[in-house]
């Protein structure tokens, strides 16, 4: 009686992993596409290439992103699709205005905010929420941007006597090698969320058992998913990200991929889960810091910042509106109209972004206080 | 050990984060420097153009400290690499 709805969750979840690859294309290839380290067109294939090769690099998935934050008896289908629909709508809202922002957290509100709709707010371990969420929001962003300040600073120091030929094909080298690691790390992360909330979906319709492992079609699928979105590339994204926050230099984009990646490995093997976006944006930030006379835009940066406070709840309420219109239909009906919807939805928002789009040839133009190049009046054409 | 942060990972987090974050990176600094020193008869190859199409200096030593550089930045990259295999 299910199948339906299972069939629809399982395209709304790889869909959102599609919208995670290409809104985090710029976490690892931001600085550089700025610094002209690599084509951004063979950035984007790289990455999408490192992040495939990464989802099948994990190899323990775990049935359980919601565990530790709901009730997982409360979780239904409904309630998974609900909270899906949610963080696909705040990652494209996010793409559109180029902000990054944590996918991961658009999904974990998108589920809290539609177990609240289903359970009430019983439903959330609000303590789970703050401690392994919330907090470590906050601090990502600072101990990253410490060791890219950090960082920069020293390779600045230490490279200062080295001739500029060598200085710029040597840090071309590092950063290129760094942003690998870190596209690598994004996939075995960022597409094992997929798995996991697509197994939990399985289990939750009873075609698995529970503490089943995820089977091989789930795996294949979303890193091809992830990596698809990836090589599409978040312009918008990755322009911000690369020209907009802070005016990057080759031997500054090392640094900052260099700790992102050792954020990112680090916290993982501590078991202490941190956004890829929080980190990357918190080192490009730190590479800023670190060298004198770089200028950091505050507001771009702060934009963010609102940005990030306003995921939770933001994909929290759209969760909630979706659980509430689904179930309130009822049955597979409520889920398809909830599914056409966002359809319609994503349709609409890209062509509204076609009419200023941000693409490989226009990312790396000077900002001028925009995201959209200020040449940019007139759609171009395909 | 406190129930809201995880200060015992966090320190680590922090600590090794710099070693290897911000280390490893200084240490590749390092080694450019190393390959790039010229010889005895290294007068400065570069004007202020900065257009020198040579990578490599020509001082042995200096060549090898920087390979030795590069190959202890690589090990870095091997464990990280590693460590996400091994899912821990």
């Amino acid at each position: 009686m299910n199948d339906g709805v299972l069939a629809l969750v399982v395209v709304t979840a790889l869909a959102f992993d599609f919208t995670n690859g290409f809104h985090d294309t710029g976490n690892a290839m931001a600085t550089s596409i700025a610094t002209g380290a690599l084509p951004p067109k063979v950035a984007v294939a790289l990455s999408g290439a490192l992040n495939l090769v990464g989802a099948f690099l994990s190899l323990s998935v775990a049935a359980t992103i919601a565990s530790g934050l709901v009730n997982t008896g409360d979780v239904t289908l409904t309630v998974v699709f609900a909270g899906l629909v949610g963080g696909i709508t705040w990652n494209l809202l996010t793409w559109f205005f180029g902000i990054p922002s944590s996918s991961s957290h658009a999904l974990i509100g998108g589920v809290i905010g539609s177990t609240i709709a289903a359970a009430g707010s019983g439903g959330v371990k609000w303590h789970g929420v703050v401690s392994k969420v919330i907090i470590p929001a906050g601090l990502s962003p600072i101990i990253a941007a410490l060791i890219a300040t950090v960082g920069t600073y020293l390779i600045y120091r230490l490279s200062r006597s080295v001739p500029d030929g060598t200085r710029n094909h040597g840090f071309r080298i590092g950063q290129i090698g760094s942003a690998s690691l870190v596209s690598l790390a994004h996939g075995t992360n960022d597409a094992q969320k997929t798995m996991g909330i697509i197994t939990l979906a399985l289990i939750a319709n009873g075609t698995l058992h529970a503490g089943a492992e995820a089977p091989t079609w789930v795996i294949i699928s979303c890193a091809i998913a992830i990596s698809a979105g990836t090589y599409l590339g978040g312009w918008r994204v990755i322009r911000t990200l690369g020209k907009g926050l802070v005016e990057i230099d080759s031997p500054q984009g090392m640094a900052a991929e260099s700790s992102s990646a050792a954020t990112i490995l680090l916290s993982s093997h501590f078991g202490y889960s941190l956004s890829t976006t929080h980190v990357a944006t918190g080192s490009i930030l730190g590479t800023g810091l670190g060298r004198r006379g770089a200028e950091v835009r505050w507001s771009v940066a702060g934009r963010m910042a609102t940005a990030w406070l306003l995921t939770l709840p933001a994909a929290g309420l759209v969760g909630a509106a979706c659980y509430g219109i689904a179930a309130g239909i009822g049955g597979t009906a409520g889920v398809a109209v909830v599914f056409v919807v966002l359809v319609l939805a994503c349709v609409a928002l890209y062509w509204q972004a076609r009419k200023t789009p941000v693409s490989h040839h226009n990312v790396n133009e000077e900002w001028d206080g925009g995201l959209v190049p200020a040449d940019t009046r007139e759609p171009v054409a395909a | 050990m406190n129930s809201w942060i995880d200060l015992d990972a966090l320190w680590k987090i922090v600590v090794l984060g710099l070693v290897a974050g911000a280390g490893l990176p200084a240490l590749f600094a390092v080694g450019l420097h190393a390959i790039s020193l010229s010889g005895r008869e290294g007068a400065a190859t570069t004007d202020a153009t900065g257009d020198d199409a040579r990578i490599i200096g020509s001082n042995p030593v200096g060549i090898a400290a920087g390979a030795l550089c590069f190959a202890i930045v690589l090990a870095g990259i091997g464990w990280g690499i590693y460590s996400v295999v091994a899912g821990t």
